[in-house]
C-alpha cells in the first residue's frame, strides 16, 4: 500500500489543492451554503413555475443573478475569510508558499459557492430552459462568483479589521451593481449630444455585473436591441472579437483582483 | 364565391365544343404560341413536359395547362407568359427566369387588363416579378410557389403584384425571396388568405391606397421590414403571424394614414417593433397577441381615436412607446404579463390602472444606447419611480381596466 501510493505525487497533492479541499468541507459543515443553494433552487423553481413563459422566468432569475448573487459572494468569502484568520496562521506557520494557502483558500470558498449556483440555478435552468441562453445565464453566474469572490479577497487583505473589510466589500457591490450603472447614466445624459456609442461598449468592460447583464440581453432582449443603434452592440458583442474581449474581460475581472490580493498577502505583516 | 360559379358554368358550358390541343416537344405541335393562336376561344391546351423558350401572348379565353411541369423559360429576356384576354386559366408549368429591366416591369406571369383569370399551381423560379396582375378585375392567383434571390431592393421585383385591380383573391401562395413578397397598390374589395410570405428583401406585404381589403390567416417571417400598410382605409387583418422581422426599420406591421380599419387575433412574435402606427385614425386593434418583441406598439402622437382591446402581451422588452405627451387612443382590457396590481373585488379586471409606458422605453427612444443600461438594477430603480410619479411618461396613456388573466379567444364566435 505505501509503495504504491508514496511515488504518486499526483495534482491533488498540491498544497494548494489540499487547502482548498479543508476549505471546501470547512464550508459544507457550516451549513451557510446549503441554504444559499437551497435559496436558489426555491427561487429558480418558483420562476419558472410562476411565470407562464420560460423566458420571463429567465429574465426574474436574471435579477437575482445580478443583485444577490455578487452580495452572497463578496460577504460570504469576506466574512469566511476573517473567520478563518486562525486556520490562515496555523497555515502560515507550516513550511508553505503564501501564494499556495492564498489560492488555495480562494480556490475552496469560490468552488463551494460555484457548486450551490451550478446545482441551485444550473438544474431549474436545465430543466427549464436547457438552450444556449440557458447555458449562458449559468456561465455568466459562475463568472460573476468568481470575480466577486476575487474583490473580497482584495477587501480582506485590504484591512485587519473585519467591520472596515466588510465595509470594503460593501462598497464595490454597491458600486458595481447600483452606483456604476447610475454614474454613467447621468454622463450619458450630460455628453447626450456627442455620438457615445463606443464610449458606452467601452465602459461596459469597466464592470463585470454590466459585462454579465449585456451578454444576458443579448439572448433576452434581441429582438429590442436590433433596432436603431442597437444593431451596433449587437454586432460588437455578437460578433466572435466583441464576444472575445467580453469574455477575456470577464477573466480579468477574476484574474485582477486575486492578483493584486495575492501580491499584498505576500509581503502583509500579519 | 358567386364568381368562381359562372366561371365554372362558363368553362362547363364552352366544353361542349371546347377542342384540346396537346403541345409536347418533337411532335408536329411543339410551340405553345403556335397552339394559342390555333386554339378557338375556351379551347384547352395540354402542354406535356419539356423546356419552351418562346414568349406566350394569350389574346382570348383559354385554358392553359401544364402536364409533367413543362418549363417556360424567359432567358433573363423575355416575359414567358403574358395575358390579355379574359377567361384564362393557367396551371401546372413552371416558369423561370423572366426578363428584368426597368422600362417595363417584366413578370413570369403578367395579366393585362383582363378579368376572371385564374392563375393556380404553378411554380415560378428566379423571376423578376412574379405574378403582375396589372389592371384586372376579378382574378385569382391559388397555391402558386414563388422563389427568387434578391439580394437588394433595386434589382429585384415583387413576387405577387397587383396594380389598380378589384375583386381579386390572392391565397395559398408561398413567396420568398423576392422585393417585396405581395404588393398591391389601388386595388379595392379583395381578398389575401392564407398566404406564406418569407425572407423577402423589403416587405412581406407591402399595400397602399388599397381600401376594403381583407387578410386573413397569412404568415409573414424574416422579411427585411416586416409588413407596410399605407394611406388606406377599411382594411381587415386577422388570424395573420408577424414573426422575426428584426432590424432598425423593421416592424410586424407598420401602419400609415390607416382608418377605420380592423386589426384582431394576429400573432406577432419577436419583432423588433410589433406595431408602428403613425397617422392612423379609428381602429380597432383587439385579441392579438405579443410575444417578446422589441417594442409591441410604438404609437406615435399624431394617431388618434384608436381602440387597443384585449390584446395580450408577454415578455416584451417594452410593452407601449410614444413620442409625445399627447395620447388620444383608448387602451382598455388589455392582459399586461408586467402589471403588478391586485383585483379585490375578484372581477378578473385589477383594480389599479396599468401604465404600459416605461420611462425607459421613452429615454432609449431619444439615447438609442441607453438601451444597454436596460435591466440595469439602477434603472429598474428609475423605472419604478416614474410608475409611482409619472413624470416623463405620457399621465394618460394607461389601461383602466387591466385583465388579470390573459385573454382567451372564445373560439365560438370565429
Amino acid at each position: 500500500m505505501e509503495a504504491t501510493a508514496k511515488p504518486v505525487a499526483g495534482i491533488a497533492d498540491l498544497p494548494m489543492l489540499k487547502i482548498a479541499k479543508y476549505v471546501v468541507y470547512d464550508i459544507l459543515r457550516n451549513k451557510f451554503v446549503l441554504a444559499y443553494l437551497l435559496f436558489l433552487v426555491l427561487v429558480s423553481m418558483s420562476f419558472f413555475n410562476l411565470e407562464s413563459d420560460p423566458a420571463k422566468g429567465m429574465m426574474s432569475l436574471l435579477n437575482i443573478i445580478l443583485i444577490v448573487l455578487p452580495l452572497v459572494s463578496i460577504v460570504f468569502a469576506t466574512i469566511h475569510l476573517y473567520n478563518a484568520y486562525e486556520f490562515t496562521e496555523l497555515m502560515l506557520a507550516q513550511p508553505l508558499r503564501r501564494s499556495d494557502i492564498f489560492l488555495g483558500q480562494y480556490l475552496g470558498v469560490a468552488v463551494s459557492l460555484c457548486i450551490a449556483f451550478g446545482v441551485g440555478v444550473g438544474i431549474p435552468v436545465l430543466l427549464y430552459e436547457g438552450t444556449l441562453r440557458g447555458a449562458m445565464l449559468v456561465g455568466c453566474g459562475l463568472l460573476l462568483t468568481l470575480a466577486f469572490v476575487s474583490m473580497a479577497f482584495l477587501a480582506t487583505v485590504l484591512s485587519r479589521d473585519k467591520a472596515r473589510g466588510i465595509g470594503i466589500a460593501l462598497l464595490l457591490w454597491f458600486f458595481c451593481t447600483i452606483l456604476y450603472d447610475g454614474l454613467v447614466l447621468m454622463g450619458m445624459f450630460a455628453f447626450s449630444d456627442y455620438p457615445l456609442e463606443k464610449i458606452i461598449i467601452g465602459m461596459t468592460f469597466l464592470n463585470p455585473v454590466d459585462l454579465a447583464r449585456i451578454a444576458m440581453l443579448l439572448q433576452l432582449d434581441a429582438a429590442a436591441l436590433m433596432g436603431y443603434t442597437g444593431a451596433l452592440f449587437q454586432h460588437f458583442f455578437g460578433s466572435v472579437l466583441g464576444g472575445g474581449l467580453a469574455v477575456l474581460a470577464m477573466l480579468a475581472w477574476v484574474a485582477g483582483p486575486l492578483w493584486a490580493a495575492v501580491r499584498i498577502f505576500r509581503k502583509k505583516d500579519i | 364565391m358567386q364568381h368562381t360559379f359562372t366561371f365554372l358554368l362558363l368553362l362547363a358550358a364552352s366544353a361542349l365544343h371546347a377542342r384540346t390541343w396537346v403541345v409536347a416537344p418533337g411532335t408536329a405541335l411543339a410551340s405553345i404560341q403556335a397552339a394559342v393562336e390555333k386554339a378557338r376561344p375556351y379551347d384547352t391546351v395540354l402542354v406535356r413536359a419539356g423546356k419552351y423558350h418562346e414568349p406566350i401572348l394569350v389574346t382570348k379565353p383559354l385554358i392553359l395547362r401544364g402536364e409533367g411541369w413543362p418549363v417556360l423559360d424567359g432567358e433573363h429576356r423575355n416575359q414567358p407568359l403574358s395575358i390579355r384576354s379574359n377567361h384564362v386559366s393557367v396551371s401546372g408549368f413552371r416558369v423561370v427566369r423572366c426578363g428584368s429591366g426597368s422600362l417595363e416591369d417584366q413578370a413570369g406571369i403578367k395579366v393585362y387588363n383582363a378579368r376572371y383569370v385564374y392563375v393556380f399551381g404553378n411554380i415560378l423560379e428566379d423571376n423578376y416579378f412574379g405574378i403582375y396582375l396589372s389592371n384586372s378585375k376579378r382574378c385569382w392567383v391559388t397555391g402558386n410557389h414563388l422563389t427568387a434571390h434578391g439580394e437588394v431592393e433595386q434589382t429585384s421585383g415583387n413576387g405577387i403584384h397587383a396594380w389598380k385591380c378589384d375583386s381579386i383573391t390572392i391565397s395559398d401562395n408561398r413567396v420568398q425571396g423576392h422585393r417585396d413578397g405581395i404588393y398591391f397598390e389601388f386595388v379595392t374589395n379583395s381578398q389575401i388568405n392564407r398566404n406564406w410570405s418569407a425572407g423577402n428583401v423589403r416587405y412581406g406585404l407591402h399595400f397602399m391606397f388599397s381600401h376594403n381589403d381583407s387578410y386573413e390567416h397569412n404568415t409573414f417571417i424574416r422579411n427585411g421590414a416586416g409588413v407596410a400598410v399605407m394611406y388606406t382605409r377599411n382594411v381587415t387583418m386577422r388570424h395573420n403571424t408577424f414573426s422575426e422581422n428584426t432590424g432598425g426599420a423593421a416592424y410586424g406591421i407598420l401602419l400609415k394614414d390607416i382608418q377605420r380599419s380592423h386589426i384582431s387575433d394576429n400573432i406577432f412574435v419577436q419583432n423588433t417593433a410589433a406595431i408602428f402606427m403613425e397617422g392612423c385614425t379609428r381602429s380597432v386593434l383587439e385579441r392579438n397577441e405579443f410575444r417578446q418583441n422589441g417594442w409591441a406598439i410604438k404609437v406615435q402622437a399624431s394617431c388618434d381615436g384608436n381602440t387597443f382591446r384585449n390584446n395580450n402581451f408577454f415578455a416584451n422588452t417594452f410593452d407601449v412607446s410614444t413620442n409625445n405627451q399627447l395620447v388620444l387612443n383608448t387602451f382598455e382590457k388589455n392582459y399586461w404579463d408586467k402589471y403588478e396590481g391586485y383585483d379585490l373585488d375578484h372581477d378578473q379586471i385589477g383594480d389599479v390602472p396599468y401604465r404600459p409606458v416605461s420611462l425607459f422605453a421613452m429615454v432609449s427612444d431619444q439615447m438609442p444606447y441607453a438601451m444597454m443600461f436596460w435591466r440595469s438594477f439602477t434603472v429598474l430603480l428609475l423605472d419604478r419611480a416614474e410608475k409611482v410619479i409619472p413624470s416623463l411618461s405620457p399621465d394618460n396613456l394607461l389601461d383602466r381596466s387591466p385583465l388579470m388573466k390573459p385573454y382567451v379567444a372564445d373560439t365560438a364566435r370565429q
